[in-house]
């Protein structure tokens, strides 16, 4: 039976490490791997009305922009490795979607990078891992 | 003493700074004089009473307007009441659709356009001429005015135009051409370019002078008397760097700190409220009483109900038609669900904060009535209540806000300048919406209507109150003109899509997602 990993990805060193860690599990136990990229969403916050005119473009330009720069670089990489990989990129909470994500693929692991590119990621990393120990259906592993 | 001088002192240092003051002072007197006289036609049109009685057409049409939406869509702001929070929750958000314009982000934008300084400053002036009881018919013109905005918005979705860029711009002029061409109606192009006229001299006015008047109104009540078109100025700068240098970031900043003024003022209209809980029922008892006798007030109960109908109408826009612009950015396969949100928005702008501003002045004691008879005395010469320290406008609710909380000015001072920024802000988008349906679109015409506004923001900060408020008020009472005669015609419209979404919502095949 076919086995799941989630991998957490932004582009990031931490989650570089995490990609390869994944990479790594999933060619020991012949899982197939999904890099998952959540933009940081939430749909209570204020905007103007003209961000609220141009709303629609922007999210294309911003879904665009990420399969482009962060996901099909991480897709290119993992071909060599034969894993069957595929991606996930959506919006809102980044520890919800993953966890979203995991129960509908019905994953047996999630791993995640430990610190993002900059103060502002660390910071958030914490509440990241915070709500992914205490929420997420599988393992998590956070890799340092 | 020694405070007593700091207003005077801090008047004398910003005349100094400013050597021609005194040009200035006579500026705004000019500016006063050219401007009553050049809009009072206007105004006298709008405002005509119907033959025989006191009562002006105007708010006639809208409140039969509001009860004929009400009983059409049988009593749906009570019906639909919980749904449409449950809509606001993201309830039926399919989260695919995450990062698109969400039903709340719609709403809250909508609202920071609508409360603003009418929930403040209209209040006052409505309850410093009508009374308390005026409180009692603009909450009844809030709760009926749920229908209308309940109309328009779902019209405002379902004719929006989707460009191939994926930017959208929707509003009764889209509505108006595209829903009567739908019904084979004619006239809805003349319709369209009708309201989009109105709306540019609502955005000038209530969306603007309004604002600035008043916002000067407070900033001068608090550091002391100064020319207004100082302010004017400063606040024309400010504004243009937004919406003319394309500084998006402060207006950012301002949608951000809106809202939590919001709640704090709500926040602390309570406590004074809760303070003086032994006058609660009193205060209710001034509102029922002077809804149907007026209490002394000039006009009586009639006067008391036409300033509660015109505050109301006023501070939550419901059937003037300008919320439909902004609701319409929303993403939902459903117009009709845009309609259920945007009912909130006069419940919570009217019945809820616009009644509280008016409890704390009515319990805060800040009108003078006659103890011996308990009927309101009126001021020499004009037919405003005799306040405490002769407080009129933002001015009134100022004096009763610091009557509980010493210091409350300052923070009120701030909450009106946000607001008055976050008003124009939204309301130079509904202008420029409206400019653009009429000229086309083009960085030049932009331009030049952002220019035009600027300079509003210069005059009304430097015109006295009445002929502001005046104009303010016609401009946008005429935008109502158009747009309901056309709700009028498209309400069926209307009817037909919320049938369809009640039966598919009892049937189980629209969804709930959470």
């Amino acid at each position: 039976m076919s086995h799941t990993i989630i991998v957490g990805y932004d582009g990031s060193r931490g989650s570089e490490s995490a990609l390869a860690f994944a990479e790594k599990q999933a060619k020991a136990s012949g899982a197939s791997l999904v890099v998952a990229h959540v933009l940081e969403w939430s749909p209570y916050s204020f905007l103007t009305p003209q961000e609220l005119e141009e709303r629609h473009k922007r999210r294309g330009e911003e879904l665009a922009r990420a399969e482009e720069a962060i996901l099909a670089p991480a897709v290119k990489r993992l071909a060599k490795s034969g894993i069957e990989v595929t991606t996930a990129l959506k919006y809102g909470n980044i520890a919800e979607v993953i966890i979203d994500i995991a129960k509908n693929e019905k994953a047996e692991m999630i791993v995640i990078g430990r610190t993002g590119h900059s103060g502002l990621s660390a910071r958030l990393f914490g509440s990241v891992a915070g709500t992914m120990a205490q929420a997420a259906p599988v393992p998590v592993v956070i890799v340092p | 003493m020694k405070t007593l001088f700091k207003p005077a002192a801090l008047a004398a240092a910003a005349t100094a700074l400013l050597p021609h003051a005194a040009v200035a002072q006579s500026f705004d007197e000019k500016v006063n004089a050219a401007f009553a006289s050049s809009t009072g036609w206007f105004v006298n049109l709008i405002f005509s009473p119907f033959p025989g009685t006191t009562f002006p057409w105007i708010v006639m049409w809208l409140v039969i307007a509001a009860s004929v939406f009400t009983l059409y869509f049988g009593f749906i702001q009570f019906r639909a009441f919980g749904h449409s929070i449950s809509l606001v929750k993201g309830d039926y958000s399919d989260p695919n659709d995450a990062g698109e314009v969400s039903h709340f982000q719609a709403l809250a934008t909508a609202l920071s356009g609508t409360v603003g300084l009418g929930n403040i400053a209209g209040v006052a002036v409505a309850v410093g001429i009508g009374g308390p009881g005026a409180t009692f018919w603009m909450v009844l013109a809030g709760l009926l005015g749920m229908a209308s905005k309940f109309t328009e918005c779902t019209l405002g979705v379902k004719y929006r135009n989707e460009y191939a860029d994926g930017t959208v711009s929707g509003g009764p002029m889209y509505y108006l051409t595209k829903g009567f061409a739908e019904r084979g109606l004619p006239g809805g192009k003349i319709l369209a370019v009708m309201f989009s006229i109105f709306c540019i001299l609502g955005a000038f006015g209530g969306g603007n002078m309004f604002q600035a008047n008043q916002a000067h109104a407070q900033i001068a009540n608090v550091v002391g008397d100064y020319p207004g078109v100082i302010t004017g100025v400063i606040f024309a700068v400010i504004v243009g760097m937004v919406i003319m240098g394309g500084l998006q970031s402060i207006a950012k900043v301002t949608e951000k700190i809106v809202p939590f003024m919001g709640v704090l003022y709500v926040v602390t209209a309570l406590i004074i409220i809760l303070m003086n809980y032994d006058k609660i029922g009193w205060a209710f008892g001034q509102i029922f009483g002077g809804a149907f006798t007026g209490l002394g007030v000039a006009g009586g109960m009639v006067g008391a109900l036409i300033q509660g109908f015109k505050r109301a109408a006023f501070s939550n826009e419901a059937g003037v038609g300008s919320a439909a612009i902004a609701h319409s950015a929303v993403k939902t396969k459903e117009p009709i669900t845009e309609g259920y949100v945007s009912l909130l928005e006069p419940f919570i702008d009217t019945v809820v904060i616009c009644t509280m501003t008016a409890l704390v002045i009515i319990i805060s004691g800040q009108l003078v009535a006659d103890p011996a008879t308990g009927i309101y005395m009126l001021d020499e010469g004009a037919n405003t209540i005799k306040t405490v320290g002769d407080n009129k406008g933002v001015a009134l609710t100022s004096a009763a806000f610091s009557s509980a909380f010493g210091g409350f000015q300052y923070v009120l001072a701030l909450a009106v300048v946000l607001f008055a920024f976050s008003t124009m802000i939204s309301w130079s988008y509904y202008g420029l919406k409206a400019w653009t349906y009429l000229f086309g679109e083009g960085k030049g015409k932009e331009m030049t209507f952002k220019g035009i506004f600027c300079v509003f923001i210069v005059i009304g900060a430097s015109a006295s109150l009445g002929p502001v408020i005046d104009f303010s008020d016609a401009a946008i009472f005429a935008m109502a003109v158009v747009n309901i005669f056309g709700l009028y015609f498209l309400m069926p419209i209307v009817k037909r899509e919320l049938d369809s979404y009640v039966a598919r919502l009892k049937s189980g095949e629209i969804k709930r997602f959470k």
